[in-house]
């Protein structure tokens, strides 16, 4: 049995056509040695979680610069319960603190903004997404 | 923070519905065993189907392959390659468009490359593919080559037997972008789409040896292209001097991005599985992706044996045959039977005058 790279899905969601950033997170978790499955521009919450469960995921990261992040994070949350979503969902964006501190209470596990080291957000996804793994083989 | 105030006003909406989930919302759901598995598989439940392709990946599926495979062999396989850039993703979706409106599921597995760096990968087909991405009759997975060349994972010829178990109609892999020859696509589909991109070579490059030899199907795609009409015309004059024992390829132009020409490919399919069927060769075939996935397999163990045998069998100093000697008597059963140079497989066309 060999080990599996993490596989992770980053997202672009809603009318938000600013991606330098999720290409950059992207490559960053390749170089780590992870899989990264990249699904483009102007995805639904609906289309970001069936994606995330068809890839069998073990995180979808979520990129939002267009100040809807209350609104979407939220819904791919609901996906996530309605499709029985195993996954661990982290973001980062233009998210204000007390935005970052509502959303973690509603189930996203980590809110990275601006100015957040590459090398922070590949540990957290490793360590988190690495524990996902060891739960489910 | 003017964000900030902006944000908040959106506070009434999803968030104050989903108030009561914390951050331990989502426990991990674990599938332990191949039973759990199986149950949820013939639940036709996705993630089960999801869940069975990564295990294949990390080597782990034997069990259920070994339980699913009497219930394969269903679903009409397609293999599409051809070089990087061609359209080949957007080729995908509109194959997937027209078999959905058809009323087919189709499943669908689509290679990229693994960094031999960092091992880790961009899997970028799906971009092309998102508007059937909600469509509950399509299941796309990408799937990282991990080294395997040749165009497929090695995990690919599993994905496609556990999408044939789940139950889609149809099952399209797309290889990576593919050089000349990355071939294997062509054992594990019953029929091949090469597809080509206008303007990328002169005459000799569709005489050469590889990839211009799997197609059943030639798409010349961007078909808008001003060099298309030549690209066609080189392909028709080469097919002019062969002579093909059975199935004639057929060429079909296509503009992908706009679907024109994909009713026209989806004919020429239709044709080739119709063919396949009438002639009994679907069971060639099927044999030849079964000697093949064998194979594989096989040579997979034994390359991890081999690695095994080379970190501690001391062969530096002696000459490479004399190590490959020493290496080989480890295995035990040295001379079982050993084969002759592989014969040529029937080629699947000969230029007329040799015959």
């Amino acid at each position: 049995m060999s080990k599996r790279p993490l596989r992770i899905v980053i997202a672009k969601a809603g009318l938000d056509g600013h991606d330098r950033g999720a290409k950059v997170i992207a490559r960053a978790l390749r170089d780590a040695g992870m899989e990264v499955i990249y699904t483009g521009l102007f995805q639904s919450p609906e289309q970001i979680v069936r994606t995330a469960i068809q890839e069998d995921a073990d995180g979808i990261g979520l990129s939002i610069l267009s100040g809807a992040h209350m609104t979407l994070f939220p819904l791919v949350v609901d996906q996530l319960k309605a499709q029985d979503g195993d996954i661990v969902f982290f973001g980062g964006g233009t998210i204000p603190p007390e935005d970052a501190a509502a959303l973690k209470k509603a189930g996203v596990r980590a809110i990275f903004t601006p100015g957040a080291p590459l090398a922070e957000i590949v540990d957290f996804v490793e360590r988190e997404c690495g524990r996902r793994r060891e739960l489910v083989g | 923070m003017p964000l900030g105030r902006f944000a908040t006003t959106y506070q009434a909406g999803p968030l104050a519905r989903r108030a009561a989930i914390t951050e331990s919302g989502h426990e991990p759901l674990q599938i332990q065993t191949s039973d759990e598995l199986l149950r949820e598989f013939y639940a036709r439940k996705p993630r089960a189907l999801a869940r069975a392709i990564s295990w294949a990946e990390g080597g782990r599926a034997s069990e259920l392959i070994r339980t699913l495979y009497p219930q394969t062999g269903r679903a009409m396989t397609v293999g599409l390659t051809g070089p990087p850039g061609v359209g080949k993703s957007t080729l995908s979706s509109a194959f997937v468009r027209k078999a959905r409106a058809l009323g087919k599921s189709v499943g669908v597995v689509s290679v990229d490359p693994t960094s031999p760096f960092s091992h880790g990968a961009l899997l970028g087909d799906r971009i092309r593919l998102t508007e059937h991405f909600t469509d509950e009759g399509v299941f796309i997975r990408s799937m990282a080559s991990r080294g395997h060349l040749g165009g497929v994972a090695g995990a690919t010829a599993d994905a496609v037997l556990l999408m044939d178990a789940f139950g889609l109609d149809v099952v399209l892999v797309e290889t990576v972008g593919v050089g000349q020859s990355e071939i294997e696509v062509a054992s594990l589909a019953h029929t091949t789409l090469v597809a080509l991109q206008p303007g990328s070579g002169d005459s000799i490059q569709v005489l050469k040896a590889g990839i211009m030899e799997i197609a059943d199907v030639f798409v010349v795609n961007k078909a808008d292209h001003p060099m298309a009409n030549q690209l066609r015309r080189e392909i028709r004059s080469m097919m002019e001097m062969l002579s093909f024992p059975g199935w004639v390829p057929e060429l079909v132009m296509t503009q992908a991005l706009t679907g024109e020409g994909v009713d026209a490919l989806w004919a020429a399919v239709e044709r080739h599985v119709a063919y396949l069927n009438a002639t009994g060769e679907i069971d060639e075939r099927r044999r030849e992706a079964f000697l093949h996935q064998v194979r594989q397999l096989a040579l997979g163990r034994l390359e991890r044996r081999l690695d095994g045998v080379l970190q501690h069998e001391p062969v530096a100093g002696i000459d490479p045959y004399a190590g490959a000697d020493r290496v080989l008597a480890t295995f035990g059963a040295p001379d079982a039977v050993e084969a002759d140079a592989e014969p040529p497989s029937r080629p699947r066309a000969v230029v007329k005058g040799l015959t």
